[in-house]
Parts: structure tokens; sequence; C-alpha cells
């Protein structure tokens, strides 16, 4: 098989195709079912971390609700120890998310003796409540976040998450209020209502949130310390903005910048440990200044999509091979017969034309091409068969025919000189039929002892019926002209002749002429031939005046003239027939009467013999080997007189 | 009740202490050791953190064995005074403030400093830029926030030097009140609260900082004190323990991640609230405040600074009584 066959071409041409196809198949469905999957977990992510957000700061704000009321009453109200510890009790009783709550006063704020005095009430393990009075020189309330930023900023307070000693290293929350009381149309700062929070439900519902292992959600507090993240040795331990120095990220700080400013949104982040390249989406509970982060591995978000992708990529694959075996089976197939062809072809280029050709099997083009070729063989097969007939039976024919030029030649008279023993004339011709035979005919004759008779004859047409019509012709005028006849008895009687029976409508121009060898005098008759030419003796050649009658063989009834003149010794008469005027050169010009004229005025003082060769070398030259599409007949006679 | 933001349980401390010391002596010292050594014991000013990387890296990498001591550091907190220990009898040496030393002697504590550790001051005040605070001049009315009295004698100084008025709030170690507007500076150590502004997401070049070292106000902080009495009967000891140290923080500074994993391990063991970034930051200040520009410790106490010292001290009535050098700062003969 040659490398770059058709099979080779169509199979690699469909391959390529189907591989440009079926990547750009890929790659769309990666992108696209990337972006959808991008897009959900945007969706869900942002959506997780805002209703987490939202959840746990529900319920925060139910209890600033609780804390805001107690503060609202504290300074409404006439304060004494039985009330406040009352208002403290109240608080844990009805609101069970609370885990303890104080009411701390200003030094010496509440009594006058008492530089510390905040009941403190808080839960138990056994669901009972127990008290303690806050406040010593070892704990100076007023310096403590809780009692301070509140007192200090005149509003209400979320302090950072702390880990509480009292309920064994839980992690709380403390939101307080300041409280007033009007004195003189002045606000005087009375002290501060807070609540403990235990943050341990907020952890579990983060950690519960962060079972998954394609991500995890986790809490910053106002200054991005870790409230819940899946690993435990960063809560409380770490802020964000720790934990990105210590990872060396500093996008991440910049994340945690904007997370602790209350934005909401979603980053991308590459490099995060165990989730790898991941979004983060955010989002912020407003009162505390705390934010929710729920972070997705970006790997582990797109397995499905890689999954899904790789699998159309098998697909994919297996498709290819089996196209690319269907494909090449399929152009193997189909070239094949065309191979089979080709060989075939090549062994009849070859010559062997019974090389044998495959069947035309299938119906398609290939079938049809073979078929074409079997059809086309067989053609050819005919045309050599018809041909090598064909040529034996020209062959045959061409035999003929030159046996039939002999024979015409052979009637004619060809010995010269004709009459060496006669001193009186010259006489010299020649024929040349442009087939093998012709209807041009010349002859000369005595018809007595004196009367010399010669003649030019032309039949219409060429061939061998013109060969027929002008052995007719002249077996006719011999036998007629021995009867001595003038010429023009001799032309009318076998015209007569001719033209009876002459069904072909075939006619003759003769030129006839009688000389008496010893005077010169010349009889002649023309049946429409051609004028001679005379070459007297020092004088240019000049044209026997035509006589304008009919040609011979068309009209039965025609009678022919005789003329006569005269010819001195040295004259030479030239009688010719129309091939010698209309021979044509390659450019189809004319050889013409003028130029024939000239060359008989060259021919002055030359033999007969000479004269005919010296025209027939000019005829030549002037045709310059252009096909001779005429029969050239020339006869000179030459007047030498009489010889005593 | 929100008694302590920094967790450290007293009950746990000393049997976890004690777990923590047996291992590090298995590991670092070997038994042989052990037998000839004198036990000794060390009281640091606060709980463990790289501010102390020397003594804690003497002690686990067998340099206080090495050089026949064998050492008991007993860890610092809000409820202790290192000093007190060493007064009281429970310690043989301590570390301290120079200035908290100097309290303690003009009381009537027969004290001695045998090394100064720390020799520039890493106390600063911090305001945010915002505040458009850009000069001291700038802090004139201002409210700056405290955390305990011992920091702000520099501080007074500083405003009295400049003839403004101030106005000092306590605040809790949060640095809440700072983070919320509540000051218009606050003051802080370099090594630990500046970094807490850092890792509450602050950056840098969102402070204006003013370090009293840099404003003519240093003062010496950490060294190392023992009684006089300690002195006179064993000076070996005394000695063994300042060169031993010194090679201790020479460890920490060409060892910092080591020497970070050592503490952060303690840390957990005494639960005290410890992130890898702080301590390696507070590591790399101490580097600061102890070398400096040299390669090498100098543990000798400046007679300038010293005497700076003692005069502002006076000044502000914090000592009533005159120090000599010579009866505080004793050289030891290497």
């Amino acid at each position: 098989m040659r490398v770059h066959g058709i099979a080779f071409r169509l199979a690699s041409l469909t391959l390529l195709t189907a591989t440009l196809i079926l990547a750009a198949i890929v790659g769309y469905n990666y992108t696209v079912s990337r972006s959808m999957i991008v897009n959900l977990a945007e969706e869900r992510g942002t959506l997780l971390a805002e209703s987490t957000a939202s959840q746990i700061s529900g319920t925060f704000k139910a209890v600033q609700k609780v804390i805001d009321a107690i503060s609202f009453s504290l300074e409404n109200g006439n304060l004494t120890e039985k009330r406040v510890n009352e208002l403290g009790q109240r608080i844990l009783h009805n609101n069970p998310e609370i885990y303890g709550s104080a009411i701390a006063f200003e030094a010496y704020g509440f009594q006058q003796d008492r530089k510390y005095y905040a009941p403190y009430y808080h839960r138990t393990d056994g669901g009972k409540f127990d008290f303690t009075k806050l406040g010593s020189e070892d704990y100076q309330y007023f310096y403590m976040d809780w009692y301070q930023l509140p007192t200090e900023l005149k509003h209400p307070v979320w302090t950072e998450p702390h880990y509480e000693k009292g309920a064994e290293y839980e992690l709380m929350t403390t939101y307080s209020v300041p409280f007033y009381q009007s004195q003189d149309e002045h606000k005087i700062l009375k002290g501060v209502v807070s609540a403990d929070i235990s943050l341990r439900w907020v952890q579990k519902l983060i950690n519960g949130l962060s079972s998954r292992d394609d991500g995890y959600v986790f809490m910053l507090s106002r200054y991005g310390t870790f409230i819940a993240h899946p690993d435990e040795s960063l809560v409380m331990n770490e802020t964000i903005f720790t934990n990105a120095e210590s990872l060396k990220l500093p996008q991440l700080r910049d994340l945690g910048r904007r997370m602790v400013t209350g934005e909401s949104g979603v980053v991308e982040l590459k490099g995060l440990p165990n989730t790898g390249d991941s979004f983060i989406y955010f989002s912020s509970l407003p009162e505390q200044h705390w934010s929710v982060g729920v972070v997705f591995s970006k790997k582990k978000m797109l397995a499905d999509v890689s999954s899904l992708n790789s699998k159309v990529a098998i697909f994919g694959c297996i498709g290819f091979l089996a196209l690319a075996l269907l494909i090449t089976g399929l152009a193997h197939r189909i070239t094949h017969p065309l191979r089979k062809l080709t060989a075939s072809a090549n062994i009849m280029a070859s010559g062997n034309l019974d090389a044998e050709l495959p069947d035309a099997v299938s119906q398609d083009e290939v079938g049809e091409l073979t078929h074409s070729f079997q059809v086309m063989r067989d053609s050819i097969n005919n045309y050599i068969a018809n041909l090598t007939e064909t040529t034996a039976a020209k062959e045959r024919i061409e035999s003929e025919l030159r046996i039939a030029h002999d024979i015409q030649m052979g009637i004619l008279p060809k010995l010269f000189p004709a009459f060496p023993e006669r001193m009186e004339f010259d006489i010299y011709a020649s024929i040349e039929p442009a087939k093998e035979v012709g209807g041009d005919l010349y002859d000369f004759f005595f018809v007595d002892e004196n009367n010399f008779c010669f003649l030019v004859g032309d039949v219409s047409g060429k061939g061998v019926p013109a060969a027929f019509f002008m052995a007719v012709t002249k077996t006719l005028l011999k036998v007629v002209a021995e009867r001595r006849l003038d010429p023009g008895e001799v032309l009318t009687k076998v015209n007569s002749d001719l033209a009876e029976d002459n069904e072909s409508c075939m006619f003759v121009t003769l030129f006839l002429a009688m000389m008496d060898i010893n005077t010169g005098k010349v009889q002649y008759a023309s049946a429409g031939h051609n004028p001679p030419l005379m070459l007297c003796k020092g004088k240019d050649a000049e044209w026997i005046p035509p006589q304008n009658e009919l040609v011979a063989g068309i009209m039965d009834d025609t009678v022919y003239t005789t003329r006569s003149l005269t010819m001195q010794p040295g004259d030479t008469m030239f009688i010719y027939t129309d091939g010698v005027t209309e021979a044509m050169n390659k450019a189809q010009e004319l050889y013409s009467e003028e130029r024939l004229v000239e060359i008989m005025n060259q021919c002055r003082g030359k033999s007969a013999e000479q004269m005919v060769l010296t025209i027939d070398t000019a005829l030549k030259t002037f045709t310059g080997g252009a096909e001779q599409s005429d029969d050239i007949t020339m006869l000179a006679m030459q007047y030498l007189g009489k010889k005593s | 009740m929100m008694k302590q933001q920094v967790p450290s349980n007293k009950h746990y401390r000393s049997k976890l202490f004690t777990v923590l010391h047996l291992l590090l002596i298995l590991l670092f010292t070997g038994s042989a050791a052990a037998a000839d050594t004198k036990p000794v014991r060390l009281a640091l000013q606060w709980y463990p953190q790289t501010q102390f990387a020397g003594y804690y890296m003497a002690q686990a990498k067998g340099i206080y064995a090495k050089h026949g001591i064998d050492v008991e550091i007993l860890h610092g907190d809000a409820d202790s005074d290192s000093l007190e220990r060493v007064t009281s009898g429970k310690a043989e040496f301590g570390t301290a403030f120079l200035s908290s030393a100097m309290e303690s002697w003009a009381r009537g504590a027969k004290l001695v400093n045998v090394a100064q550790i720390v020799q520039r001051s890493a106390l600063m005040i911090v305001a945010r830029k915002d505040s458009g605070i850009k000069t001291i001049k700038d802090l004139d009315g201002a409210r700056i926030g405290t955390w305990g009295s011992q920091f702000q004698l520099q501080a007074q100084s500083l405003f009295l030097r400049e003839n403004m008025h101030v106005t000092f709030v306590r605040q809790s170690p949060s640095f809440e009140l700072f983070m919320r507007g509540g000051l218009d500076a606050t003051l802080a150590m370099w090594y630990n609260e500046y970094h807490r502004l850092l890792s509450y997401g602050l950056n840098p070049d969102e402070m204006k900082t003013f370090m009293f070292s840099d404003l003519n106000l240093n003062q010496p902080e950490d060294g190392i004190y023992c009684l006089q009495s300690t002195l006179d009967k064993s000076p070996d000891t005394v000695k063994a323990m300042v060169q031993a140290t010194v090679e201790g923080w020479e460890y920490a500074f060409a060892h910092p991640e080591e020497t970070v994993d050592t503490l952060l391990a303690i840390m957990k063991e005494q639960k005290v609230r410890a992130n890898r970034a702080h301590q390696t930051w507070m590591l790399a200040r101490m580097r600061d405040i102890i070398l400096g520009d040299s390669p090498h410790m100098n543990t000798k106490l400046s007679v300038v600074d010293f005497d700076s010292l003692k005069i502002e001290m006076m000044r502000a009535s914090v000592i009533m009584v005159n120090i000599p050098y010579d009866d505080f700062y004793k050289e030891l003969n290497q």
C-alpha cells in the first residue's frame, strides 16, 4: 500500500476532524459544567454563610432584648438589694440560653460604703442557680472588658469570646449594657447589666456543618479570632491574621480584613491547608461584628466535573478508536478494487489487453469505473480487430492501386526519346498523378507517314473513376485519330462516344494537335482545355488563343472546330494540365500562369526534355513539399524542321 | 466570671510541671549528670512564652545541667511575683524588670542584679494613623491605655519632659478599648501587645508608633536577680546560672523554629493561649532588644541607664532612697 493513498488520507482527515470535534466537546463540556458547579456552589456557600450568620445572630438578638429590658427597668425604679437579686434570678429563669448574669455597680454606686457590688447568678451542673458576689482588690471588675467597654463607650457591647474559668473553661461571650439614673437632669452612670452566653452551641452548629469532607465552616470574632473551626488548635489561639502569618498567605490576611469589617462576598484562595485551592464565602453578624466563612475545596467541588469529563474523554477515545477501525476498514474496502483495477490497468498499459479485470461487484462509482474499464478494454479489442481487418483491406487495395498505376502508366508512352530516328521534332512528356492513379492523360503517335498526333487531357475528378475514364478516352482518341480525321472531327467523334451512356456525368478537357512534320503546320482543337503556351524562336512565350469550346463527355452533339498554326523550326509548344498552374504552396498560393510564362521564357534554347524537367523543378521548388492536390501533366513539342 | 482572660489553672499546674520537668530532665540531662548537679529554682515573672526562651532552652537543651546546676523553672502568672518568690525563699533566682527590682530593693529586699539580659526597652506608644496623631506633641490631652502601673513610669517621664497632659486609662489586656476607639493611643510592648494589634488585623502602616528607647527614655527590662546571701554563699552557682542562661539565649536565637516549637509545647502543657506567629514574632523582637546590633550578649547593667531610671523613679516617688549602683549590680568575674 502506498503511504499516502486515498485510504490513508481519508482516514487521517476524518480522524483529525473527529479529534477536533471531540476536543471541542470535552472542552465545552468541562467549561460549562465547571461554571455551573461554581455558580451552584456560590449560591450554596453564600446561602450557608448567610443563614448560619443569621441563625446565630437571631439567638443573640433575643438575649440582647432581655438585657436591654432589664437595663431599662434598672433605670426606672428604686434599686434595693432584693430587687437586684430578683432581677438576676429572673434573667436566668426565663432565658435558658443565658449561662450567667451580673448586675454590677460603679464603685460605691450602690451603697456608700461598698466599693464593689456585683451580684452574679449563674447556672450549675445540676440545672440549679448559684450566686456569687463579684469584685475584690484582686478582681477589679471596673477594668474588665465586660464592664469597662460599655461604660467607656456608653453603649451596649458584645465582648470578645473568652474561656470562662467558673464554667469549666467553656467559651463564652458577654453582652453588657450600661444603665444610668437621672439626677438634676444629668444622666449618672450607675452600672452595667451583663449576660454570659455559652458559645458551645455555636461551635456545635458550625462544626456540624463542617462534617463534609469537601469543605468546612468557620467563625471569626470582631478581631478575627477563630471562635469555631474544624482545627481545634486554632480556636481562641489564633486570629485569621496570625494564621495568615504562619501560613505565609497574605491573601488570607486581606480576606480577614474584609470579614472583620462586616463585608460579605466570595474570594478564591490558593494553597489553604487541607482543602487546597478553595472558594471562601463569607457573611457577617452585624451586631457583634463577627463573621462566618464557608470554605469549599475547589478540587473536591470540581471532582464530579473532572470525573464526568474524564469519562467523556474515555468514551470519546473509545469512540475514536472504533471510528478509526471503521474508517480504515471502510477506506480499504473502497480502495481495494481500485488498487486491483490499477494493477490490471498497469498490465494493460504495458500492452497486455487480455489482463484480467476485477469483477464489478459493487453498485458504486468503483463498480461503474470497473465496468467502464471493461467496456473500454472490449472496445479497444474490437477496434484493434477492425483496424487489423481494415488495414489488410487497405493494403490489398493499395496493392491493386499500385498495379493499376503501373497499368495506367503502361498505356502512356514512356520511352524517351520516343522517335530517335526522327530529326524533325523532339517531344517529351511527364505525368505525376496526385494519387496512385489519376485522370490526366497524354499521348502521341504517327497517324500516317507525315502526320504526328499529340494530345493532353484532364478528366474531371481523380482516382480510380478518373483513371477508367482516362483509359477509355485515350483508347477512343487513338482509334478515332487514326481514321485521319482533323482534330476537330476527332474531338467531335470522341465527345459523342463519351457522352453516350455517361451516367456518372464525368467529363474530360482535351487538347489535340496534329503536325505535318514536313511543313511544321499544326492543326489543333481544344475541348475546354487550358490554352497551351507557344515559345517561338526569338520571342517571349505566348498563349495559343483559347477557343472556348465545351469540355468533352457532357453533350453528345458538341462540335469542335479545328484551327491551325505553323511552327517554325525551334518553336516549342507546351501543353499542360491545370495541375501545373494550380499547384499550391504551403501558404495556399497558386503557382499561376504568370509564373509559368516566366519560367518558359527562361527555357529558350532548351530541348523538350530539359524544358519539362526545368518546369518540374521550378514547380517542386515553389510547392516546397506541400501535398500535391491534382495530377500534373506536361508535354513539350519542339519542332526542329525538315532535315533533308 | 470573666476573671482570667488568659487561662491558667493552678491546680493542674504543679502536677503538669512535675511531669514536664521530669520528662525534660530524662530527655536532655541524662541520669549521670543529674546525680552531681545542684538543684536550684528560677522564678520567671510571667507565663511561659518566648520572652523567656533563653531560660527554657537552656533547660531543654541540657545547658544548665552541663554547667552543673539542676534548674527548676517556676512559671510566672498574674497572681505571683517572681521577686517575692526569691525573697521568701521559694526560689533561688528570679527574673524581673529593672524598675520592679529597684522598687523591691528600695523596700528593703536584699536583692542583687547578677545579669541584665534585656538592654533595650520594648515599651512603645501606639496610635492609629487615622486618629491624626503624627508626633508626640499630638498626644497632648489624649487618653492613653495602660495595663498596670508598672509600665507607666517611662510614659509619665515623657509627658513631664514634654510638658503635656495626658490621661492614662487602665484597660484589660485584650486591648479592646483601644481597638473600639475608646482610647486615642495605648502603651504596648513591642514583642507582645504590638503584635496583638497586628493579629487583630491592623496593618503596620495603619499605626503610628513611638519607641521609648528612641525617645531618650530607654529602660533595661528583664534581668536575673538573687539574694545577696546566695551570691555570697554559692558564687559558682550564680555564675553557672548566668553563663548557662546566656548560652540558652544564644541557642534560642540560632534555632528560632526549634525554640518556638519547644515553647509552644510548654505553653500547651500549661494551658496558655498560644500561637506560632505570635511566639515567632516575640522571639525575633527579644533578639532585637537583647542583642541590638551586637553579635554577642552583654549582661552588664549600664550605669547610665540605671542612674537615669533611678532619677525618674525618685522624682515620681516610686523609690524614696538612693540605690548605689555597686550595691545593686554585681558583676561576676567569669
